[in-house]
């Protein structure tokens, strides 16, 4: 197929760019607009997708270790507990430093 | 029947016509549709793949889903190559061109406000990889096992030198791609971080580790390119690739945040 003449394109379609970069651009960036057609995207999980190309399911994925989507807040609601979760017991941990060393502060006069 | 509106993009009216035998996603060629004097680029599809329940499933289809998504770049790719338009994300379509007639209304000001933005402009891809540390392949390579250890302490130290070697190719990566990055958006209008790409999915080789995309005007893009070149260097371990000129994917999605900032 022959393509039209355009700027520098020593890179063009099919040159540089994998399945992977056409899928997470017409995945994932575009505008979304609302069609009559009410297919949201996101709520076919894009990951399930993504996942698909991989291997069977997620399952199958889970038990080939591949779940990278896992600790990635924007695919995964449980990534943003997770996070939620690490705040918080980070908070503690400091809290828990903070703690002793003001005690011994007031001690030690 | 009439089939339904697939719409890839919105433009500003464009002069030069498409790539003839342009085919669309299901294969019908895309065609504009002029509305208050914005440009929507659609195409017939049929009516039993696209209804929500046979997309729902279709987009489950790897093969499905394969041909539709470069289908749909096909043809974004071939507007870039002769104005710059807003894609619209996979899989958006109406029932018929009233229908987009209307989006077309009702949007119309946020429309090209983005047209606006992104007018002239096209995006760049740039990834960072790291390939494997040479000492892991070694062993493989030379197929034995991580070679016999005369002792425990050389056992030791071999693994502690092995971890240091890969800790070293870890820090460089992660030093040369901020370094990459902010030399890039620096000459960039914009830039956008995505998330590393899973090898399985991209079939590339070596370790993801930035992925990022970059608005430049298609005037500035030859150097865009000449400085990528430039900064890619021969870093032991690790290499960089450069996509596009795509249209400006990464930048179109975030509009109906913010408005007005650029005017």
């Amino acid at each position: 197929m022959t393509t039209p003449s355009r700027l520098p394109d020593p890179y063009g379609q099919g040159g540089g760019a994998n399945l992977a970069d056409i899928l997470e651009r017409v995945l994932d960036k575009g505008i979304v607009i609302a069609g009559d057609i009410r297919i949201n995207l996101l709520d076919i999980e894009l990951l399930t997708i993504k996942l698909r190309l991989i291997v069977a399911s997620v399952d199958k994925a889970k038990e080939m270790g591949i779940d990278w989507w896992e600790d990635d807040p924007a695919l995964s609601s449980r990534a943003r507990q997770n996070e939620l979760a690490r705040e918080n017991a980070e908070l503690r941990e400091r809290l828990a430093q903070l703690e002793p060393a003001r005690a011994q502060r007031e001690e030690a006069p | 029947m009439s089939g339904l509106r697939y719409v890839y993009a919105v433009c500003h009216p464009y002069e030069s016509p498409l790539q003839r035998q342009l085919s669309g996603v299901s294969g019908a060629p895309p065609k504009r549709l002029t509305h208050h004097g914005l440009v929507a680029v659609v195409s017939t599809v049929p009516e039993h793949e696209f209804t929500e329940e046979a997309l729902r499933a279709n987009l489950e289809d790897l093969d499905w889903l394969t041909a539709t998504a470069r289908a749909h770049q096909q043809v974004i790719d071939a507007l870039t190559a002769v104005t710059s338009p807003l894609p619209l994300r996979l899989a958006t379509v109406f029932r018929d061109d009233s229908g987009v007639r209307s989006m077309i209304e009702a949007r119309e000001e946020e429309l090209r406000r983005v047209l606006d933005r992104l007018a002239g402009r096209v995006e760049w891809g740039v990834k960072v990889y790291v390939e494997k540390p040479p000492e892991s392949s070694d062993d493989s390579r030379a197929g034995r096992p991580p070679a016999k250890a005369a002792s425990g302490r050389d056992y030791l130290r071999r693994r502690r030198d092995q971890t240091r070697a890969h800790d070293d190719v870890w820090q460089r990566a992660s030093e040369f791609s901020d370094r990459l990055h902010a030399t890039l958006s620096a000459f960039a209008e914009d830039s956008r971080m995505h998330a590393p790409q899973n090898a399985a999915l991209s079939g590339a080789t070596g370790r993801n580790v930035l992925n990022a995309a970059y608005l430049v005007p298609r005037a500035d893009s030859e150097e865009f390119v000449e400085l990528v070149d430039r900064e890619k260097d021969d870093v032991p371990g690790i290499r960089v690739e450069l996509t596009g000129p795509w249209a400006a994917y990464s930048f179109a999605g975030e509009f109906s945040e913010d408005p007005g900032v650029e005017s």
